[in-house]
């Protein structure tokens, strides 16, 4: 069994409420930091951890934190990105659902390091269920003196706010959702500047992912340096890791990073293998956006290596053989999945989310859709798929925001890896067209 | 101050300078074309990509390329940069894309189009643009609407390049239109059609580089080519009062500010001078005014063209316009496929 830092309570009954989660030692760690530590100690027990955001993009924590302008006279904010919105990801919710105080004992602890006097948290607006769990959590926090002013007896005072979305996958990319916060209209920003100098009300903001902030507890009450002996290289400690799909055992699962694949998918403690008694055809790992990869390469790299769940291991190869950890969207394909089907529903999700501030992400997202549209519903051209290939390559890398890139890469994978299938869709539109 | 190459070519601009602002330095064929940014707005560009360049070499001090290609027109110069545009056939191909991305939902109604002659994307689509389209769904649509009096917004025509937003922001007190809806749904727009009414509003028309807001004054009075613009000037108490006539005759058609060579206007005027003054006696000419910008109006166009074609070309207009003939039976300057005269 792996180690469990996140979940470990999380069949506790009552863990959700403040008494039960403090009873299992929470908020050990507000304790900790405010008594014990300096700010910048905290930040950098976090650095040593290794700890890499858990929203997608796997940036190093501790250094993120590190470049937060500090000489500024501006407050400074920390945001918690709980938007979560990419298809085949689950697990913020996972935990803020069962556990909330994890995510705000962490909240706390982070602020104190960043030298934060209101935090956020943004959360989308499906989740106003989670919303109100959330509220809740926080009011019991006040109630007992670990939120407001003077915590604890310290002379560090904090604020935290819970705040809905309107319901926009964009809202999750760090400045569209800093925007939205602000009360405009969710476009990501064109950076520079960063949120580190400046963010929210043009002041230095830290924007991390809501399982990046829980992980702060564990690293500050095991220390920096225990939390890196999880994982392997420079993935280090647990990941929540939400598994759907044709496996017999779809939910969140935290694992130790550097978990082969293989045992990911097979074994009783994870996914529990393909559902039906199928074969495995391919996965997704790291939620919708990443590219797709076939058996072969999903079990192994193209080096004939085992691959792990590791940001490393999913990596090796590049696009041309390999994917990306992401955000842990582990979505699982079996042998009777339609990997054209499966595309258009992405294509059609990352229209229906562009922002549409910038042309290729706007219109091309369109198009692609419309294009696989064909291929689905059998009046596809040969062109098209040199066509889709085209498309897809004219928008990654010339946007404003990665969303169009997140839009590209399923694309440019699924051409990659199962041309084939396009070929045949192609073909049965040939019939189709003489019956 | 910093020292850079564009295309080879070196330039000293101050720091801070964007690399399009160096290109526009040095001029001619080397400066990225611009849809969204506008010099007189703050915060504009980013948006339609079309200006997009290499950075081969970040600077002297990390020599490092940019990663991806960057919009020159928010993307600071910095000491020792050395940055490809036309001589980047990487730069060529994204640009290519992103002209075809924009026409793809685009009406192409130049025919009907007030703005044509003077569209910032019929001459990118001439430069760059493919002669046919690859993209063979049903356009999308929108309903035209009246934001006022004076303005007609064509929604369709509209590339979102957000600066009538930015003129509503920065030059009126209150905005009252902006961009509902997102992807390739947004559209820009008053909540609840309500009346753009304000002294400034009308420099939307001008800063909008398509055919989406037009001048309710002018429409279909003319084609632009028909008119000749004249500088001219009045007392005015709200703004400058520089302007450009745009005449046929002694007969004022329309009152615009004055673009420069990139199409901008600096000095923007007030609603008064553009729709309340069209008597030439309340102006002051000045001359004739140098269209500089590379579109039909520009009189070096001119110049250069068969001026015998050019006249049968008139002659051929004044046929559709009296109804003698139909559109499509016509097959002169604007549909022919011999470019090489037309190049100005
Ligand atoms: C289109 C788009 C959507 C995103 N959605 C989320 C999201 O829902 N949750 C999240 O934590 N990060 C999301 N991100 C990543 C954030 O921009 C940001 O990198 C992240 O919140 C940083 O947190 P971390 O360093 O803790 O991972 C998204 C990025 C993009 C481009
Ligand atoms: S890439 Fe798409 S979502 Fe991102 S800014 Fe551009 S249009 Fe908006
Ligand atoms: S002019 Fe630079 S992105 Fe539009």
């Amino acid at each position: 069994m792996g180690r469990k830092l996140l979940l470990e309570h999380i069949n506790e009954p009552g863990i959700q409420t403040f008494e039960v989660y403090r009873k299992k030692g929470g908020y050990a760690s507000v304790e900790k930091a405010l008594k014990t530590m300096k700010p910048d100690d905290v930040t950098e027990e976090v650095k040593k951890s290794g700890l890499r955001g858990r929203g997608g993009a796997g940036f190093p924590t501790g250094m993120k934190w590190s470049f937060i302008d500090k000489k500024s006279e501006k407050p400074r904010y920390l945001v918690c990105n709980a938007d979560e919105s990419e298809p085949g990801t689950f697990k913020d919710r996972y935990l803020m659902e069962k556990i909330p105080h994890a995510l705000i004992e962490g909240m706390i602890t982070s602020s104190y390091a960043l030298g934060a006097k209101t935090s956020y948290i943004y959360i989308r607006g499906e989740y106003m269920y989670v919303a109100m769990i959330l509220e809740k959590a926080i009011e019991e926090a006040y109630a007992k003196g670990f939120l407001g002013k003077n915590i604890l007896g310290t002379d560090y005072s904090l604020d935290l706010y819970v705040h809905a979305g309107a319901g926009a996958y964009i809202c999750g990319e760090e400045t569209a959702l800093l925007e939205s916060l602000e009360g405009k209209r969710g476009n990501p920003r064109l950076k520079p500047p960063f949120p580190a100098v400046a963010g929210l009300y043009a002041c230095p903001t830290v924007v991390n992912n809501v399982e990046t902030i829980a992980a702060v507890v564990p690293i500050v009450n095991m220390g920096g340096d225990e939390y890196s002996k999880i994982g392997v290289g420079k993935s280090t400690g647990t990941k929540l890791i939400s598994a759907s799909g044709h496996i017999n055992k779809p939910g969140v699962y935290e694992i130790e990073l550097g978990v082969p694949v293989e045992e990911f998918i097979y074994s009783e403690e994870y996914c529990g293998g393909i559902w039906k008694g199928r074969k495995l055809k391919a996965v997704i790992a790291g939620g919708s956006s990443v590219p797709i990869l076939p058996t072969d390469l999903i079990l192994k790299t193209a080096k004939g290596e085992p691959r792990l769940m590791t940001y490393e291991s999913l990596a090796d190869g590049g696009f041309a053989t390999g994917t990306m950890l992401g955000s842990g969207g582990f979505i699982v394909l079996d042998e009777t999945a339609s990997v054209v089907e499966n595309l258009y529903t992405f294509a059609r999700f990352y229209h229906h989310e562009s922002c549409g501030q910038c042309s290729p992400c706007r219109e091309g997202t369109g198009w692609m859709e419309k294009i696989l549209h064909r291929f689905r519903d059998g009046h596809a051209k040969k062109e098209d798929i040199d066509l889709l290939w085209d498309v897809q390559r004219k928008i990654e890398g010339n946007t404003i925001c990665p969303l169009g890139d997140a839009a590209a890469w399923p694309v440019a994978s699924a051409i990659r890896h199962f041309r084939k299938e396009f070929e045949e869709a192609v073909m049965n539109s040939l019939e189709l067209a003489h019956v | 101050m910093a020292k850079l190459t564009i295309d080879g070519i070196e330039v000293e601009v101050p720091d801070g300078t964007t690399i399009l602002n160096a290109a526009r330095q040095i001029g001619g064929k080397i400066v990225p074309p611009a849809m969204c940014y506008y010099s007189s707005l703050k915060e504009t560009g980013g948006k339609c990509r079309v200006c997009l360049v290499k950075v081969a070499q970040g600077s002297a001090k990390d020599p490092r390329p940019m990663p991806k290609l960057v919009a020159s027109c928010r993307t600071p110069v910095a000491d020792g940069m050395v940055v490809q545009n036309i001589t980047s056939p990487d730069v060529l191909e994204a640009r290519k894309g992103v002209v075809e991305m924009l026409l793809i939902n685009h009406p192409l109604d130049c025919p009907i189009c007030d703005q044509a002659g003077e569209c910032d994307l019929q001459n990118l689509s001439y430069e760059h643009g493919l002669s046919t389209s690859r993209y063979e769904f049903e356009r999308r649509t929108f309903e035209k609407i009246d934001i006022g009096d004076k303005i007609k917004l064509h929604m369709t025509r509209c590339i979102l390049c957000y600066r009538c937003v930015f003129v509503a922001n920065q030059l009126t007190k209150e905005r009252v239109h902006g961009v509902l809806d997102r992807g390739d749904r947004a559209e820009i727009s008053t909540y609840i059609q309500k009346a753009v009414d304000n002294d400034f509003s009308g420099n939307m028309i001008d800063v909008c580089p398509v055919g989406a807001l037009t001048d309710r004054t002018f429409r279909f009075k003319s084609r632009v080519w028909f008119t000749k613009p004249m500088d001219a000037h009045r007392n005015c108490s709200k703004c400058s009062g520089k302007v450009v006539l745009w005449m046929k005759g002694d007969d004022v058609l329309r009152v615009t500010g004055r673009k420069d060579q990139h199409g901008e206007v600096k000095e923007f005027i007030c609603n008064e001078c553009r729709f309340e003054h069209k008597n030439i006696n309340d102006w002051t000419v000045e001359g004739p005014r140098h269209i500089d910008h590379h579109s039909v109006i520009s009189q070096n166009h001119y110049e250069k063209i068969d001026l015998i074609k050019l006249k049968k070309e008139v002659e051929r207009q004044l046929e559709f316009q009296s109804g003698k003939k139909h559109l499509t039976e016509g097959n002169g300057l604007t549909q022919t496929d011999n470019h090489e005269n037309n190049q100005g």
